[in-house]
């Protein structure tokens, strides 16, 4: 059995902002990260990210990235196992790992869990054919493993994820045929999508996928047009020819260890799914168990990291570290989660705080 | 509408377009970032300290035409590419259209470049005459391009390759 002070679950954003910052007031911190490397969402974000320069924003998220996890790996507070996928949280507080080929067991004091989101998918007929991707994978295969994924490709949803990976897509000297979009508007960033537009790659809002076609592998998919009750307007449906259909229709919370672990959850649209209840400082009603980024609802790095490092200040200050900083340190990251949140882009994350909040949970967003 | 397809309209733009007398007068910043979205590395790359958000980072980026001196500093700067500067005083029949770049292959200054529009519709060849590399952090090139004095407010990018020694 190892003892640790503090065992972070996930080595994304969120992941390694709460170990660098429980490591700054003196906590010893194990990272488990189920990938062959830490960074999470960070290591395929080619793009520059938003923010304030609080959260490192203009950088690209690889840079950002990279940045944590050499501080990370430079501490000697922060021990990271890679290619550890957390299995369990139990009652008497025991962690099971898969860590090279055995099960560890870990007694950890506290618990952060960092785990992100999963990509949903979507069910439409011929979506079983090869060809049909999740955002996410298309990402992955261009940005970490270097691999074209297709020559043409329809994407479906235009929230940030779908028109960022439409323009990586374009870099990557692949065409893309359209973005279309249930919804009347565009929920992504209105900056993505007018860079993707004048790049010849058109939007289409209030557009549905009826169909993928093809034989033994995508050709194309039929769309069309819909009404107000998502129905399809008959004579607009169009063939767009493609070699893959990529899916960006929203992510939700990577929730399985929180259930686990008996935290109080609570389904929250706001926040794109089940999340645990967690207080100001992002402890959940287990004690000791804390959640921060994507997990407890999906936003964006720049906020996960900062939920990262709430709740890396918050693990460590209960264990007695820090001592007269914690409080200094706390209010910081909360009026900067407060300020990332304040705009209407961020109106839907309050509406799901504040139903957080109305279930006993946390106050942060003011 | 620009929340239906990402494509500003004139109604978008005439809120932010510098005045003809201001525009008369040599470059300026063109800031076609319309939501109110929490961003402001703009902010900080410009050493004039010509562009500013009154309460906070989720504010309009406002820019003063006065003290912005067109350098262009800022356009590689903003993760949403949406900064370009227009010089309407390039010469009598031509503008000068700087605008932030992150494609492969680069075209080189001389060379001509497809220009196109929001929209990204083919506005005919233009002449590229500078091209910047915002060095090895940053990597957003800024090219400028000399386009026809009507097609100033137009030109917002350039067709990806295919790039022509002369016209
Ligand atoms: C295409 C795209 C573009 C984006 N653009 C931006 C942007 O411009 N600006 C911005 O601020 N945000 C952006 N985001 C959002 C941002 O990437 C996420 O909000 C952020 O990564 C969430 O951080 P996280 O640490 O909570 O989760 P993640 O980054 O998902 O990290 C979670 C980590 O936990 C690991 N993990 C999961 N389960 C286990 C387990 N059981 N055991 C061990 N490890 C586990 C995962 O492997 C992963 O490494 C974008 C996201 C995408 C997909
Ligand atoms: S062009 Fe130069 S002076 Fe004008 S806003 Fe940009 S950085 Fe400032
Ligand atoms: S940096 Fe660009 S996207 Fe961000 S607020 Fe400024 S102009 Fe808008």
């Amino acid at each position: 059995m190892n003892q640790v002070e503090i065992m972070v679950i996930g080595g994304g954003p969120a992941g390694l902002c709460a170990a660098l910052a429980a490591s700054s007031l003196g906590a010893k911190v194990l990272i488990a990260e189920r990938d062959d490397i830490a960074g999470g969402q960070l290591v395929k974000q080619t793009h520059k990210f938003f923010g304030s320069e609080k959260q490192y924003a203009g950088d690209r998220g690889i840079q950002i990235g990279q940045m944590l996890l050499d501080n990370a790996q430079a501490d000697p507070n922060i021990e990271i196992w890679t290619d550890s996928t957390v299995l369990g949280i139990y009652e008497d507080g025991i962690v099971t790992v898969e860590h090279e080929g055995a099960h560890a067991k870990i007694k950890p004091e506290r618990i952060i869990i960092a785990t992100g989101a999963a990509e949903k998918f979507l069910s439409f007929p011929g979506n079983d054919l090869p060809g049909i991707y999740g955002a996410g994978a298309v990402q992955t295969l261009m940005n970490v493993a270097g691999v074209k994924p297709a020559q043409s490709v329809l994407m479906v949803g235009a929230g940030n994820i779908g028109l960022i990976v439409s323009y990586q897509l374009k870099q990557a000297g692949v065409e893309v045929s359209a973005v279309i979009e249930g919804l009347p508007t565009i929920g992504g960033y209105l900056v993505h999508a007018s860079k993707i537009q004048r790049a010849g790659i058109p939007v289409l809002t209030r557009h549905t996928i009826l169909e993928a076609y093809g034989d033994g592998k995508v050709e194309g998919a039929v769309i069309a047009e819909i009404n107000e009750k998502w129905q399809p307007i008959p004579g607009t449906e169009q063939k767009i020819p493609c070699d893959a259909i990529c899916l960006a229709v929203g992510l939700s919370p990577l929730t399985e260890l929180a259930w686990q672990a008996g935290c109080e959850m609570a389904y929250i649209r706001e926040l794109s799914g089940h999340v645990p209840i967690v207080d100001d400082y992002l402890e959940t009603t287990r004690p000791g168990i804390y959640c921060a980024g994507d997990v407890s609802g999906i936003e964006e790095a720049s906020s996960a990291m900062v939920e990262g490092r709430l709740a890396g200040i918050s693990a460590a200050a209960s264990l007695g570290f820090g001592k007269e900083q914690v409080e200094e340190l706390q209010k910081a990251a909360m009026s900067e989660l407060d300020e990332l949140r304040a705009g209407p882009m961020g109106a839907h994350i309050r509406l799901g705080l504040e139903k957080v909040a109305a279930k006993g949970g946390s106050k942060i967003c003011s | 509408m620009l929340i239906n397809d990402g494509i500003p309209t004139k109604d978008d733009l005439d809120k932010i377009y510098p005045s003809p007398e201001r525009l008369a007068k040599g470059p300026v910043a063109i800031v076609e970032c319309f939501q109110e979205i929490p961003c402001n590395p703009c902010i900080k790359a410009c050493k004039q300290g010509a562009i500013t958000m009154p309460r906070d980072i989720n504010d309009l980026p406002l820019v003063d035409v006065e003290l912005c001196n067109g350098c262009g500093l800022c356009i590689s700067r903003c993760p949403g590419l949406a900064i370009f500067v227009v010089d309407k005083t390039y010469s009598e029949d031509m503008a000068l259209v700087k605008l932030p770049f992150e494609y492969v292959p680069i075209p080189k200054a001389g060379q001509y470049a497809v220009a196109l529009d929001r929209a990204g519709q083919d506005l005919g060849w233009c002449e590229v005459k500078k091209v910047i590399s915002g060095g090895k952090k940053n990597m957003t090139y800024t090219i400028s391009l000399a386009v026809p004095q009507e097609k100033a407010m137009e030109v917002r990018n350039i067709r990806v390759g295919g790039y022509k020694d002369g016209n």
